[in-house]
């Protein structure tokens, strides 16, 4: 069958795709964007996370059909070109990236808490994170990056005009 | 066929950084990770490219009656279909003994051995040719642990008739250390109170979270070019030529990005599969496994059953030890004899004890082949010798820290190997500074607005609001070593090129070193920098062109191939330094007084002296050195006598637990840690070895184990084998001692393993003291706290 949908805002067609695969076999191997990573492809540990529709989902348990004409958004969608968007600089910068296999799951869905909550308390961080395995950095680094990104988007929405929050 | 060249997606990890030694600059490979751009074993793309599969046995033992593949031939997409008969050299590899077969060979030995490789056009077409496959099994009944110690009436894994290791029967490898007088009847009367315990480590696995993957490509010389996801190219080469036929100038690795590897990448796992396949059908081939054959695809930590008896003083001094240990190998050898190796000689903790008799083995049985994960035969023993200290501790009415602080070995103190230790050994100093760390408040759950569940045992299951729910704090200290032992001719490689590009000073760096996440290249980087006084360092792509790093594994690399890498640099300078002989006329003492710093030439007073990028002119120089650390011996066979360690490395753990005795839940509330590193080189990289490798720890704990009945694995999922999630996790905080080891680069000591070893005991030895009871294994499950 054929797919039509958008990733990363531009309009995509993924041809010859077998019924059984998941959107996560498409994105990495029909539309070239393996940054979604594969751990499990069971929905155990959120390295394949992406946005559909806005919400964060695990694209592997995500039927490539299932997308038809809708919004994808991946890791590779999180930068404006070369500028970083503040969760991907805050996680290089707290030590967050050991391997890296967890890590573009745990951008899409820190970016996603960030978008919800400018102030969460750590429990709402573990909450938010919770369906993310990391097997490198024991979370610590990891915690401190989301507490960063969120002081940095507090501190530009600050010195941001009103009514730019975002 | 298709012009055959280099696969998209790999990637160039060439970024400069900046800061020396001791500093925490970037990763380089960072941005390329939080970009998604980062070319991951799995993510390599090739024009025309198959994918490979394996079948794999569904028996633990059973004797193969026939193999038919004519169904998976005749399906449309299928290329190749292999079986051991297809193989074109040797049938057998392995680290140690070669005795794995590349696909199964009249019988299979364990749950998931691969018997039938299949090339095809898409995963699902590999799939559904698999499940065409019929394989007739006489099934037989399988060879646990205990059976193997009693082949006579057992049987033998491997039938003696075959390689090596029969002669031993269903033993791979036992070692013996003897110290003092043993546990001889004088020396067993010397002590006023001997404490006796049997305890159980269960099978963990490394869990990393990139998939086994990777992909051959033919070459047009006939050769093999494979892009790999392993922690040590050189030796899955060495492993891979004899099986495919090839010499080693014709099997070239190059590394793949890596997601995570703990030991579970020290054995190749798909990389030969993937190269018959390649060779059989000339185009490339990628395979990369589902997590559940990862389960079975590579090998896990040994479960081990030990025995362990303490004699003591009234007063607390260790008199003697006696530890019986029984390993179990699994299937193949793997690393067994060098964890057997470990497990003996590290067997009584980092106490001086006068008299040890310590027996370790290892068994072949029909379980999964067990091997190397982090902390390799000394995190089974410190679970045991921790857990003994904390009951001679109460039989005494001492405090547990200060029964260790009493008996802990410290620089110059002799190992029961007969090994001094010659070096700083703070294990008094590291249990001090982690009791002293401030405390966890208490019942932090109670919030103004009542209990919060989220900290409680429990958690958002909403179990408790505080009711059954008893704190426990435990404390444990462990001892691993660094580098490989027991005579190993152990070493790294390292090219360090130095050269004008656009005006700057440029070094490249260049080694087999496998980064799997640690960091390493991030440190060879501020090596450069420190010893060539340059900013821009790029790294060029680990592979075989140049001589082996090693295996990121044993603590060894930021000592090895950045003592290599260090070496390399210092080589470099010296030929930059004589140039300057030649150019401005310096005296050699003159010259040899100089280092170099900010793309300058400086004497030890700071003046410049001459600008690099003069001194080195259009000439690059470039130099490639081997760098081997002070040698080893083996232990002897019948004493354990021998310097079989380079060097030894000690971390301790301080554990505070919330248990909700009732349901049996626990919650790690912290997990503090002070360990000493010799030299920080990156400090934010060693604190992000602490946290990891503690939380693997908190793992064995309390969650990770590999259920195996009559030799089949249970829970081969992540939805069924649990690891810390971050909901699991505790805050950790980390005190880094840096007490130099003279013979190590910059005097640092490997840090990777040694906080995996005590935060599994201290976990338990806090669970413990909330619960009372005695908790003789690990993991520590809810129905060993309830007894139901
Ligand atoms: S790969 Fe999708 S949840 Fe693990
Ligand atoms: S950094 Fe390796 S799994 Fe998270």
């Amino acid at each position: 069958m054929k797919v039509t949908f958008t990733v990363n805002g531009r309009p995509t067609e993924a041809d010859d795709v077998w019924e059984g695969e998941s959107l996560l076999y498409v994105l990495r191997e029909r539309v070239g964007l393996p940054g979604s990573k594969n751990a499990c492809e069971q929905g155990e540990c959120g390295s394949c996370t992406v946005y559909l529709d806005g919400d964060p989902v695990c694209s592997c348990l995500v039927a490539a059909g299932q997308v038809q004409d809708r919004e994808v958004g991946t890791v590779e969608g999180l930068a404006q070109g070369d500028t970083l968007d503040p969760v991907q600089q805050a996680f290089v910068d707290a030590g967050a990236v050991q391997c890296g296999f967890c890590t573009p799951g745990l951008l899409v869905q820190t970016h996603d808490l960030l978008n919800r909550a400018h102030h969460p308390s750590d429990a709402e961080i573990r909450e938010a994170l919770s369906g993310n395995l990391c097997r490198c950095t024991g979370y610590e680094k990891i915690m401190d990056a989301v507490r960063l990104a969120a002081a940095r988007k507090a501190d530009a929405r600050d010195a941001a005009p009103t009514g730019l929050e975002g | 066929m298709a012009a055959l060249t280099k696969p998209k997606n790999l990637q160039d990890v060439a970024a400069p950084g900046r800061d020396g030694v001791g500093a925490s600059p970037l990763r380089p490979d960072g941005i390329l990770k939080v970009k998604g751009d980062f070319a991951y074993s799995s993510d390599l793309w090739h024009e025309d490219m198959l994918w490979g599969m394996a079948l794999r046995s569904p028996h633990a033992r059973a004797r193969i009656l026939s193999v038919d593949v004519s169904a998976a031939l005749a399906q449309p997409g299928v290329y190749a279909v292999l079986t051991h008969e297809d193989i074109p050299g040797s049938k057998f590899y392995g680290l140690e003994i070669r005795d794995q077969p590349v696909l199964a060979i009249d019988e299979v030995r364990f749950h998931g051995e691969p018997i039938v490789i299949v090339a095809a056009d898409h995963p699902e077409t590999a799939r559904r040719a698999i499940a065409k496959i019929v394989v007739e099994y006489d099934v037989l009944p399988s060879i646990g642990p205990v059976e193997a110690l009693d082949p006579e009436r057992y049987g033998y894994v491997h039938a003696p008739a075959d390689y090596k290791a029969h002669a031993f029967g269903n033993i791979v490898h036992s070692q013996h250390i003897h110290h003092g007088d043993g546990d001889s009847a004088e020396v067993r009367a010397l002590a006023d109170v001997i404490v006796r315990g049997e305890y159980e480590v269960g099978m963990q696995d490394q869990a990393f979270l990139g998939p086994e993957s990777g992909l051959a490509v033919p070459a047009e010389d006939g050769g093999i070019d494979l892009y790999i996801a392993t922690q040590w190219l050189h030796v899955d080469r060495q492993q891979m030529c004899p099986v495919l036929g090839l010499p080693p100038e014709k099997v070239r690795l190059t590394l793949a990005g890596v997601g995570g590897a703990f030991g579970g990448r020290e054995d190749i796992s798909m990389q030969v599969h993937a190269c018959l396949l390649a060779q059989h059908t000339g185009k490339p081939v990628k395979i990369v496994y589902n997590r559940e054959e990862s389960f079975f695809g590579h090998v896990h930590r040994h479960p081990a059953t030990m025995v362990f008896e303490h004699g003591a003083t009234r007063d607390g001094r260790l008199v003697f030890v006696k530890a019986e240990i029984v390993l179990d190998g699994g299937a193949y050898a793997s690393t067994s004899p060098a964890v057997v190796g470990n497990a003996a000689s590290l067997g009584i903790g980092p106490y001086v004890i006068p008299h040890a008799a310590v027996d370790a083995t290892a068994v072949y049985t029909n379980n999964p082949p067990c091997g190397a994960m982090r902390g390799f035969g000394a995190v089974q023993m410190c679970f045991g010798y921790e857990t003994q200290m904390d009951r001679l501790a109460a039989e005494l009415g001492l405090d547990p820290v200060e029964l260790r602080r009493m008996n802990a070995m410290e620089q110059g103190s002799v190992l029961p190997t007969g090994q001094v230790v010659d070096a700083p050994a703070p294990v008094a100093e590291l249990l001090r500074r982690v009791k002293e760390m401030p405390l966890p408040e208490v019942e932090n759950w109670r919030t103004a607005d009542g209990p919060d569940v989220r900290e409680l045992p429990g958690g958002l299951s909403n179990t408790t609001h505080g009711e059954g729910v008893v704190r426990g704090i435990g404390y444990a200290v462990g001892i691993k070593n660094v580098g490989f032992s027991e005579g190993f001719d152990d070493y790294s490689t390292a090219r360090v090129r130095l050269e004008v590009i656009g005006g700057a000073p440029v070094a490249l760096v260049h080694t087999a070193m496998a980064e799997v996440g640690q960091g390493g290249i991030t440190v060879h980087a501020q090596i450069v920098r420190t010893e060539l006084g340059v900013d821009q360092v790029t790294m060029a792509p680990a592979d075989t062109r140049v001589g082996s790093a090693g295996s990121t594994s044993a603590s060894r690399q930021t000592y090895m191939t950045g003592g290599a890498v260090k070496q390399a640099a210092e080589a470099v300078r010296a030929v930059v330094l004589a140039r300057g002989r030649d150019r401005y006329g310096w005296a050699p003492a003159f010259a040899a007084g100089l280092r170099l710093a900010g793309g300058k030439a400086l004497t030890a007073a700071g003046e410049v002296v001459a600008d690099l990028v003069d001194l080195l002119g259009d000439e690059p120089v470039d130099e490639t050195t081997e760098f081997r650390h002070r040698p080893t011996e083996a232990f002897d066979k019948v004493t354990g006598q021998g310097f079989g360690h380079v060097q030894y490395t000690f971390c301790a753990h301080r554990a505070v637990v919330d248990v909700d005795v009732e349901l049996g839940l626990v919650k790690v509330i912290e997990l503090a840690a002070a360990q000493d590193v010799g030299k920080a080189i990156n400090p934010l990289a060693v604190v992000g070895q602490i946290h990891g490798g503690s939380t693997q720890g908190l793992g064995l704990a309390v969650m990770e184990e590999i259920i195996v009945r009559d030799g089949k694995v249970r829970n081969p999922s992540f939805t069924d084998y649990l690891i810390p999630t971050i909901l699991d996790t505790p805050p950790m905080p980390v005190d880094v001692l840096e007490l130099a080891d003279a013979h190590a680069p910059y005097g640092l000591r490997g840090a990777g393993e040694a906080p995996t070893l005590s935060s599994t005991p201290a976990i338990v030895a806090a669970i413990r003291a909330a619960t009372g009871l005695p908790l003789n294994r690990v993991p520590v499950r809810p129905e060993h706290l309830t007894g139901t």
